[in-house]
This record gives C-alpha cells, sequence and structure tokens, in this order.
C-alpha cells in the first residue's frame, strides 16, 4: 500500500484486498449502536453529575446535534469508499482517491470507528501501545490491528492537513 | 422561584473552567489539532496542554463565563475528545 498526495486529492493506491475490505468496514465500525461503552464514549456528559441541569439540557439539544455530525462524517467516507465497491478481485491494486475537501469527514469517521472498537473490545492502554502485535490470531488481534491502522490513515490525513492550512475546509 | 432564578443567575456568572481529560485512543497530534482549531492557540501551546492530559491525566483549556465554556466543550465533543466544564472555586 502507498498513500500519496496529489494535487487536491490523498492517495492510497496498490491496496491488498484485505486493507480494501478494513477501509470499507470503517462506517459499520463507526456505528456504536447496540454497544452501551461505545455509546458513552461518543456521547459522553458534559459536566459531573452533580450538574444535572447542565447534562440534562445537554442530552436534549446538543447530542442530537453532535450525533447529526458524526454521522455526516461517515456519510462522506462511505461516499468516498464507493469507489471500492464491485467484485472483491478487483480490489486488487486498486486507489482510493480521497477529496482533501473531505479530510475532516475521514478524520472525525475513523476516530469514531477506533474510538467503538476500543469500546466494545476494552482495549488496555498496554495493547494500545503495542503497535507491532503479530501475527492476528484473534477477532480481538485483528480489531487491535484495525484500530492501529485507522490511526496511521489519521497521521497522514493530519500532515496533510497541517501542510496545507486552510485546504480541508468544505 | 425567584430565588431559583437568582441562583441560576448567579451559577452563569460564576468562572467555569473547560477541562479535557487523558483517553488512550486519541492520537497526541490530533488532539493538539484539535487544541489549534477550537481554541485558535499556537501550536508550542496547543502541545503543551496535550502533554499535560497525557502525563497527568487532564487539563484546563480555558476558564470564563459559562455560556462559553459550554460552547467549547461542545466544539471539543464535536472532534470526539473527552471534555466537561467545571465550575470554578
Amino acid at each position: 500500500m502507498e498513500i500519496c498526495r496529489r494535487e487536491d486529492k490523498l492517495e492510497i493506491s496498490e491496496l491488498d484486498p484485505f486493507l480494501a475490505e478494513l477501509l470499507r468496514q470503517i462506517p459499520a465500525s463507526a456505528n456504536p449502536e447496540g454497544t452501551p461503552t461505545a455509546e458513552q464514549r461518543l456521547f459522553s456528559p458534559p459536566a459531573g453529575p452533580r450538574e444535572r441541569e447542565i447534562c440534562a439540557e445537554w442530552k436534549l439539544y446538543v447530542q442530537p446535534e453532535l450525533r447529526r455530525l458524526f454521522r455526516t462524517a461517515t456519510e462522506t467516507v462511505a461516499a468516498d469508499l464507493e469507489q471500492l465497491s464491485g467484485n472483491e478481485k478487483t480490489f486488487a491494486n486498486r486507489t482510493l482517491r480521497i477529496p482533501a475537501k473531505h479530510a475532516d469527514a475521514w478524520l472525525s469517521a475513523l476516530n469514531q470507528a477506533r474510538l467503538v472498537i476500543a469500546a466494545k473490545y476494552n482495549f488496555t492502554d498496554g495493547e494500545l501501545c503495542d503497535h507491532y502485535r503479530s501475527p492476528i490470531g484473534s477477532r480481538r488481534d485483528l480489531s487491535l490491528f484495525q484500530v492501529n491502522f485507522y490511526g496511521f490513515l489519521q497521521e497522514f490525513i493530519l500532515r496533510e492537513v497541517s501542510d496545507c492550512p486552510g485546504k480541508n475546509s468544505d | 422561584m425567584i430565588e431559583q432564578e437568582t441562583r441560576s443567575e448567579e451559577d452563569l456568572d460564576l468562572p467555569w473552567q473547560v477541562v479535557v481529560h487523558n483517553d488512550p485512543v486519541n492520537l497526541m497530534s490530533y488532539v493538539t489539532m484539535v487544541f489549534q482549531r477550537v481554541f485558535g492557540y499556537p501550536r508550542e501551546k496547543a502541545e503543551r496542554h496535550m502533554l499535560e492530559v497525557h502525563h497527568k491525566g487532564r487539563s484546563i483549556l480555558w476558564s470564563g463565563m459559562r455560556e462559553r465554556a459550554e460552547l467549547y466543550v461542545q466544539q471539543l465533543h464535536g472532534y470526539l475528545l473527552l471534555a466537561t466544564l467545571e465550575k470554578i472555586g
């Protein structure tokens, strides 16, 4: 896999079927439904339990807005990932081109996915810092790899965003 | 009723602080970028706060009126950081 910036697009090329599948799983992985710990992490309280009024107002007015914000980001990413839809065999050496103006949506969706997966598997700090864990022998190992792979993509996008300030906004 | 309203107004006038809490999943570079964007901090100051969160578990990013503090916390949650507002004192 190669990753670079070409003009106003971020390019992920020479994608093998495994990594292409991990990319395709971003929107689904970002969905916290059915996992209360993930839901709690994405929609954490804005204040301590003593501030009941603030927390109640937040739930009523702010949380729906956050939900909409997160959903918009994953929808943008899902639309970009349409490039990878089709026959599994055609994934070999495929290229994904992400418009630079979608960088924020990708950062958000990748972050949502990483947080949801981490909450689902309750990874320890040690596991999250172990970037050389191998081989992948269980669903848990695969999910940890997914978290690290998405983190790697985030790092790349962040570097591009900070190198070209202002170019990422819609 | 009047007492409640008065207390509420006093609460609004008390200074509040915006606190960001440690989270092992969010990338350090991502947290730094968020601090720069939300608070307009220069990179060095944003990094100092990020490191404080990382090493001490929390950092106070801003303090002032409640309304603005709430707005900052909302923005930070939009970036998926663990942030809360706290009454000072």
